[in-house]
C-alpha cells in the first residue's frame, strides 16, 4: 500500500494558551480535503483570515478522487494551482464503451478548441491536496492546524462555539461562522443534529489502483460485460505516474473483507489486464450511496462538499461538485463579513447548491441503475439498448456508464432574467464560457484568464461598438473589441456568447452570468447588480 | 403535441397484425426482450418526453383498471 504522500505536524497555537476567554475568528472550516483547502485559499485572497482545521496530520492514502473538471481547473486557475495540477494530471476527454468484446461507441466531452483547460485531467487527490497546501502556505491569512478535532458545537445568536480536542488536550473558539467540508461522515453535520437522508445501492464495487507500465491510451474505458468479468460492469482510467484506476462491479453479496484481500483483487485484475505485472496501490471496496442533508446551512454552520451531499461515482461529481459549493460560497460569504450583503445572499448558496446535488444525485443514481439494474425488467431494459446501440445513434445515446460532471445550471434569485431575445449563448444561472483573446500587446490569453486578472469580482464583460458603455461605478470590467479592448481574433467569443456589438454580460465573481444586455443601460445594468449581491 | 389516441393508420388491422407476427414463435421470454426493444425504438421515434409521458399513463391506466375488472368478476 502506498505511504501516506505528506506529514504535517501538530504546532501548539496561542489560542490555545487563553483559557475563558475564546478567540473570536470570522471563519473557520473544519476539514482540509480539496474543498476546504480550497474554500480556505479563496477566501484568503478575498482577503479573509481563515483558520482551517483538520483531525489528521497528513494527507494521503490512495487516491480517493481523480477526475478532476474542466470548471474545476478553472477555479484552481484562480486560486493559483492550476498550472501545478494541469502539469501533473493527465489530459483526457476521449471515453469508450464496451460490450463484451466489442466498442459500442466513443464520446469526447470536449470537441472544439479554443479553451485554456481540458474537459478533464486525472490526478490523483493526495497530489491535489499536496499542491493546495503548498498554496496556503504562502498565504498568511490562513492559519491551518492539523490534528486539530471538533468535539462539540454550540450554536449562538451571531456565533458558534467550538471545542476542539488536539494532542495537548482541549480548547475552544468561537467563529462568526464555521463552514464544515469534513466529508460524508460529517462530525459537524452530527452536531447539528441533520439527516443525511438518500438511497445505498445494494451493488458493491470494487476500486483498485495499480501501478504498471502499459500501452492503453490516456481515455476513459468502460466495460458491460466484459470477457474477463463476466455480467458485471469494468472501468480503467490512467493517473499520472504509471498507476491506473480499475473498478470492478462484484456482487451485492460478497463479502467486503474477503474481495479485498489482495490475494483475491490479483486474479480479477490479472484476467483483466492478461498480465501480472502490476502493484497494488491502494484497493477499497464501496456501495454506492446517494444522499444529500435539507438543508446546507443550520445556523452558523455551513456544509459544503462530501457533509452536505454525497453521489456514487462513475460521474466525476464528487470532488467537483464540492470545489463547486466552495466557489459558489467564498464570495458571498466574503460580502456578508464585510457587510457589503445581507446575510440573506448566504441563502442562495443553499438555493443554488442544494439544487446541483439534486442534479448530481439524479446523474448519478441513473447511471448506477443503469449499471445495477434492480429487477429483470431493468435487465431487459438494459440488455436492449446496449444491443440496439450496435447499430443505432439513439442506443448509443442511451446507453449510460456514468455522465460526466459538467456545471450546472442555476435557476437563482441572484439571476436577472432576459429582457431582450437572444438566440443562444450562456444565459442568466449558467457558467461563463471560454475563449481565446489577444491582449493589447498581441499576448494570446483566454478569457478565464482575464476574468482571474480583473480580479474575480462582479465584471462587466462588454462588447464594444465604439461608444463607452455607461456602467455602475466600481464594476470590474473586460471588453471585447475596440480601442483598449481585448482582441477576439477567432471570433469565437462572440459566437460563444451570440454578442453583438453593444451587448453585455454581467458576471458574478464564481464566473456565473447574473445578467446580460443586448442594449445595456446604467439603471438595469446596477438593477441586476443589486439583485445579484442580494439586494433583492 | 399531445399524445394521439384517435386511429392513425388506414388500415389499423394491418398494423396489430405486423406485431402479432412478430412474436410468432418467440417465446415468453424472447417476446419480452423483443417487446423491449421495441418500445425503446418507437419511443425515440416520438422523440417527445411529454408525449412518451402521457403515453405512459394511459398504459399505466388500462392495466390498472384491467387488473380491478379481473379482481371483480372473481
Amino acid at each position: 500500500m502506498a505511504p501516506a504522500k505528506s506529514q504535517f505536524g501538530y504546532r501548539r497555537h496561542p489560542d490555545q494558551d487563553r483559557p475563558g476567554q475564546n478567540p473570536a475568528h470570522p471563519v473557520v472550516v473544519v476539514g482540509a480535503g480539496p474543498v476546504g483547502l480550497s474554500l480556505a485559499i479563496d477566501l484568503a485572497q478575498r482577503g479573509q483570515r481563515v483558520v482551517l482545521l483538520d483531525d489528521a496530520d497528513r494527507i494521503g492514502e490512495g487516491s480517493r478522487a481523480i477526475c478532476f473538471s474542466k470548471r474545476s481547473l478553472e477555479y484552481w486557475d484562480r486560486l493559483g494551482v492550476g498550472d501545478r495540477m494541469v502539469d501533473k494530471g493527465v489530459v483526457w476527454s476521449v471515453g469508450r464503451i464496451f460490450h463484451g468484446e466489442q466498442q459500442l461507441y466513443q464520446f469526447n466531452l470536449l470537441p472544439e478548441d479554443g479553451h485554456k483547460r481540458p474537459a478533464f485531467i486525472n490526478l490523483q487527490q493526495y497530489y491535489a491536496e499536496a499542491y493546495l497546501v503548498d498554496r496556503i502556505n504562502e498565504l498568511p491569512e490562513i492559519d491551518l492546524r492539523w490534528r486539530n478535532k471538533v468535539t462539540a458545537l454550540e450554536q449562538r445568536n451571531d456565533s458558534a462555539l467550538l471545542t476542539i480536542e488536539t494532542p495537548e488536550g482541549a480548547y475552544r473558539l468561537n467563529a462568526q461562522y464555521v463552514i464544515a467540508c469534513d466529508g460524508a461522515r460529517s462530525s459537524l453535520r452530527q452536531m447539528v443534529g441533520a439527516e443525511f437522508a438518500g438511497q445505498v445501492f445494494e451493488d458493491q464495487f470494487l476500486i483498485a489502483d495499480v501501478k504498471m507500465t502499459a500501452e492503453f491510451p490516456t481515455e476513459r474505458w468502460f466495460w458491460f460485460d466484459p470477457p474477463f468479468h463476466a455480467g458485471r460492469s469494468a472501468l480503467l482510467h490512467r493517473q499520472p505516474d504509471d498507476v491506473w484506476r480499475i473498478d470492478l462491479q462484484l456482487n451485492r453479496y460478497a463479502d467486503p473483507v474477503v474481495e479485498k484481500k489482495p490475494e483475491n483483487v490479483r486474479p480479477r485484475i490479472a484476467r483483466m489486464l492478461g498480465h501480472d505485472e502490476f502493484q497494488f496501490e491502494w484497493i477499497s471496496l464501496y456501495k454506492f450511496q446517494c444522499r444529500r442533508m435539507d438543508r446546507f446551512i443550520h445556523g452558523r454552520v455551513v456544509f459544503a462538499g462530501d457533509s452536505a451531499h454525497q453521489v456514487s461515482p462513475f460521474g466525476a461529481r464528487g470532488a467537483n461538485s464540492g470545489l463547486e459549493d466552495a466557489e459558489n460560497l467564498s464570495w458571498k460569504l466574503d460580502r456578508v463579513l464585510r457587510g457589503r450583503s445581507p446575510a440573506i445572499l448566504l441563502e442562495s448558496y443553499h438555493i443554488e447548491r442544494s439544487a446541483a446535488a439534486d442534479e448530481n444525485i439524479r446523474e448519478s443514481t441513473r447511471s448506477t441503475d443503469f449499471m445495477a439494474p434492480n429487477s429483470h425488467q431493468e435487465a431487459r431494459l438494459r440488455k436492449a439498448v446496449l444491443s440496439l446501440a450496435k447499430e443505432t445513434e439513439f442506443g448509443k445515446r442511451m446507453v449510460n456508464g456514468g455522465r460526466l460532471s459538467v456545471p450546472c445550471s442555476y435557476d437563482s434569485p441572484l439571476s436577472s432574467l432576459d429582457a431582450d431575445t437572444w438566440r443562444g449563448g450562456p444565459s442568466p444561472g449558467c457558467s461563463m464560457l471560454d475563449a481565446p483573446v489577444a491582449t493589447r500587446a498581441g499576448e494570446q490569453i483566454y478569457l478565464t484568464d482575464a476574468f482571474r486578472e480583473s480580479g474575480t469580482d462582479f465584471t462587466l464583460l462588454s462588447f464594444s461598438n465604439g461608444a463607452p458603455i455607461d456602467a455602475p461605478d466600481g464594476i470590474k470590467g473586460i471588453r471585447i473589441g475596440g480601442e483598449g479592448g481585448l482582441a477576439d481574433p477567432s471570433g469565437l467569443v462572440a459566437k460563444r456568447y451570440r454578442a453583438e456589438p453593444g451587448a453585455a454580460y454581467l458576471l458574478r465573481p464564481d464566473g456565473y452570468v447574473a445578467a446580460r444586455f443586448r442594449h445595456p443601460t446604467r439603471s438595469a445594468i446596477a438593477a441586476a447588480l443589486a439583485r445579484a449581491e442580494g439586494l433583492y | 403535441m399531445p399524445l394521439s389516441t384517435s386511429s392513425n393508420f388506414a388500415r389499423p388491422d394491418d398494423a396489430f397484425r405486423a406485431i402479432v407476427e412478430a412474436h410468432r414463435g418467440l417465446t415468453a421470454e424472447q417476446s419480452a426482450d423483443f417487446d423491449a426493444a421495441l418500445v425503446l425504438i418507437l419511443a425515440n421515434h416520438i422523440g417527445d418526453i411529454d408525449v412518451l409521458r402521457e403515453a405512459i399513463g394511459l398504459a399505466r391506466r388500462r392495466m390498472i383498471d384491467g387488473q380491478q375488472q379481473q379482481q371483480q368478476q372473481q
